[in-house]
């Protein structure tokens, strides 16, 4: 019993880190209806801004002396990274999108995948291909509860995501910004004839959904221990999985479907085999496209001829 | 080129093509992942194989001609290392080829090299399955079910243990020899394997298998796999509180293990080939020399990358042509050859017959412990 709450708890760490990612896939996807695949690079280099912020802010020579980083040198790295990840979305939507946004779907698509693995080969070439080892940002503190062992790190990873989702939806809900990226979503064109700044909007967007992979890189590496320059490419389809699951386009949908997903990879490889571990994300991905394609939170939309 | 493909013409199978006897110098080809996970690996190797070439050109190189390494990096890729191979053959037109240490692409690359007659030599890979693939294809280290039942008899007779876990990398040919010797040697020493997980090379998240392993009652975890992630699962059983050491094989060989398991590593033994703090003035030498051109001291690999390049050059002079098939041949008949591991005797298998030693990971070094011969 022990271990099954052990990997529950195992699974909603992994959850947090794909809802992070899975709330860029399914911002973007609401307005533009573009698969940003690109996203899982951002979600890369996100973590590596990290890892040299923590370097340049000298977090070796706290590990050397066993101190702990201090937490607001830590949150100095978040902001960087995430500052970092946002303009990195917004300069791939500039010149990688924005000129293809009138084209046919499939081109932004195609452009996507491109971005991507230009970004993966850029990042072998920049940050060399070895698995590097996160540096303690945040220096782990462990207890016990009826046997099962709870980090900080883990906890910090859950609440960081539940309170950039529930920060996110008031935004998107309350702010002038959100509320023109909602009218986006219902119809780009009449939003523009109201007299919104799509482009603005758009952009917004590109930036917010960015800074929160970054976040979701850095705790990635803190719960994983080491990243890699093709880290984005199976965690951020399995983050894709998740916002199709939630129902893409919807935010508390992408939060759900991160943490069914963690917790079915984590089961999975606990009872069944870790060599399913992987493909049990693309069951449920087809299961899901089969028995209900809108997600679990989607709304079917009637398009009008 | 012209006459090279008209050779190729009268002779189709030699593969030794006698476009290699007016070469005007000895190429030598290499084959090593020098980025990816495995890339300390081929760099350490490749530090070897380069320093043993080094010191054979300047005392005049081979058959009066200088020796030229070329090497290509498979980036820890099966498909890669066969393309090397084929590439070294066809385009650098190598007499000998060296590499890889990881078992995987040494079936890949051997296959190559025993389809075009040019013999190779493995630095480092123990998976029996290499040197089987034909006749071309040696290796100067020991072989997996040598190696498993060396971490098996220091389980059961020094450290006393009688439940061990197993964590495998299932995509990994050397993990699961490596695992299935082990298991074989321990319950037949009357342990038993209270566990048995996997996982598969380039995963990063463990957790799910420690906490399996953490119920399992387990006194000691089997991890035969590559250091990057054993560093990984190192810390994942720390983090979540499995405080028993870890036992391993010499995939574990990289400073980067220290790097990435950090303490967590601490207390835990692995089986390798050389041990550095611990033996005769040749290989003192070796490390000294390394040190100097380097910077750094070798690993394991580093000492049986310059051993196979020494034992390479050592055939060429014998051969007494510059023939990939009298290269092989020469290298067959090795026997005591002196080196920095020990005296090296090819077997009719193809393999080397020599002694291990367990090092023990203290402070974030391996020490050696003790040595368990054949």
């Amino acid at each position: 019993m022990t271990q099954f709450f052990q990997q529950i708890i195992n699974g909603l760490s992994l959850g947090s880190i794909y809802a992070l990612i899975a709330l860029g896939y399914t911002m973007v996807y609401g307005i533009l209806k573009l698969i940003n695949f690109a996203h899982g690079e951002v979600f890369m280099v996100g973590a590596y801004t990290g890892l040299y912020a923590a370097g340049a802010l000298g977090v070796a020579g706290f590990e050397a002396h066993g101190q702990s980083f201090p937490l607001y040198l830590g949150l100095i790295v978040l902001i960087v990274a995430m500052a970092a990840a946002a303009l990195l979305g917004v300069t791939i939507e500039l010149l990688a999108y924005r000129p293809v946004r009138s084209a046919p779907r499939l081109t932004p698509l195609i452009t996507a995948i491109g971005v991507s693995l230009f970004l993966q080969n850029a990042g072998m070439l920049l940050f060399s291909p070895n698995p590097q080892r996160y540096p303690a940002i945040l220096s782990e503190v462990r207890f016990e509860l009826f046997g099962v062992i709870v980090t900080n790190i883990k906890l910090t990873i859950f609440g960081v995501a539940l309170a950039l989702m529930l920060g996110l939806q008031l935004f998107v809900r309350k702010t002038w910004t959100g509320r023109a990226m909602r009218a986006l979503s219902f119809n780009i064109d009449a939003a523009k004839l109201m007299g919104i700044d799509t482009n603005h909007v758009i952009r917004s967007t590109f930036a917010i959904g960015s800074a929160l992979a970054a976040a979701g890189g850095i705790l990635f590496g803190l719960d994983q221990i080491t990243i890699n320059p093709l880290m984005g490419v199976l965690t951020g389809l399995k983050a894709f999985v998740a916002a199709v699951l939630g129902g893409i386009g919807s935010i508390p949908g992408a939060v759900i479907g991160g943490l069914l997903i963690g917790l079915a990879e984590q089961l999975t490889a606990g009872y069944l085999s870790p060599e399913y571990r992987d493909a049990i994300t693309f069951v449920i991905l087809i299961l899901i496209l089969l028995l209900k394609p809108e997600g679990l939170l989607g709304v079917v939309r009637v398009e009008k001829v | 080129m012209a006459s090279a493909v008209g050779c190729k013409k009268s002779a189709p199978d030699s593969g030794g093509e006698g476009a290699h006897l007016d070469a005007p110098e000895v190429v030598i080809g290499h084959y090593a992942s020098m980025t990816g996970s495995t890339a300390h690996f081929g760099q350490d190797t490749d530090r070897g194989v380069r320093m043993a070439i080094d010191e054979a050109n300047a005392q005049g190189g081979v058959l009066g001609k200088k020796l030229k390494l070329v090497t290509l990096d498979t980036r820890g890729d099966s498909a890669e290392a066969a393309n090397a191979v084929s590439r070294l053959i066809d385009v650098e037109k190598v007499s000998a080829v060296l590499g890889e240490v990881a078992s995987s692409l040494s079936l890949a690359g051997g296959r190559v090299a025993q389809r075009r007659k040019i013999p190779m030599i493995s630095p480092t890979s123990t998976n029996p399955k290499v040197t089987e693939i034909g006749d071309y294809i040696f290796r100067v280290c020991f072989i997996d079910p040598f190696q498993g039942k060396v971490m098996a008899t220091f389980a059961r007779a020094n450290l006393k243990l009688d439940k061990v876990a197993v964590l495998k990398d299932v995509k990994n040919d050397y993990s699961i020899g490596l695992a299935a010797a082990f298991q074989k040697a321990f319950t037949e020493l009357g342990g038993s394997i209270v566990a048995e997980q996997s996982y598969s090379q380039g995963d990063t998240d463990f957790s799910a298998q420690v906490t399996a392993i953490r119920g399992s009652g387990a006194q000691a975890l089997f991890v035969p796999g590559y250091y990057s992630e054993v560093g990984s699962i190192a810390r994942t059983a720390d983090r979540l509180g499995l405080k028993i050491p870890l036992l391993g094989g010499d995939g574990w060989d990289s400073p980067d293990l220290f790097k990435i398991g950090g303490s967590a590593i601490n207390g835990s033994y692995f089986s390798d080939h050389f041990a550095p703090d611990v033996s005769t003035d040749k290989a003192k030498a070796f490390v000294a020399n390394f040190s100097a051109k380097y910077g750094q001291p070798p690993t394991g690999l580093g000492a049986l990358g310059y051993e196979a390049g020494l034992v390479l050059i050592d055939a060429i002079r014998r051969a007494g042509k510059n023939d990939p098939t009298a290269i092989r041949d020469a290298i067959a008949r090795t026997k005591d050859f002196d080196g920095v591991t020990g005296k090296i005797t090819i077997d009719a298998q193809r393999n080397a017959e020599k002694s291990a030693v367990v090092l023990k990971v203290v402070d974030g070094k391996a020490k050696f412990e003790t040595s368990i011969a054949p």
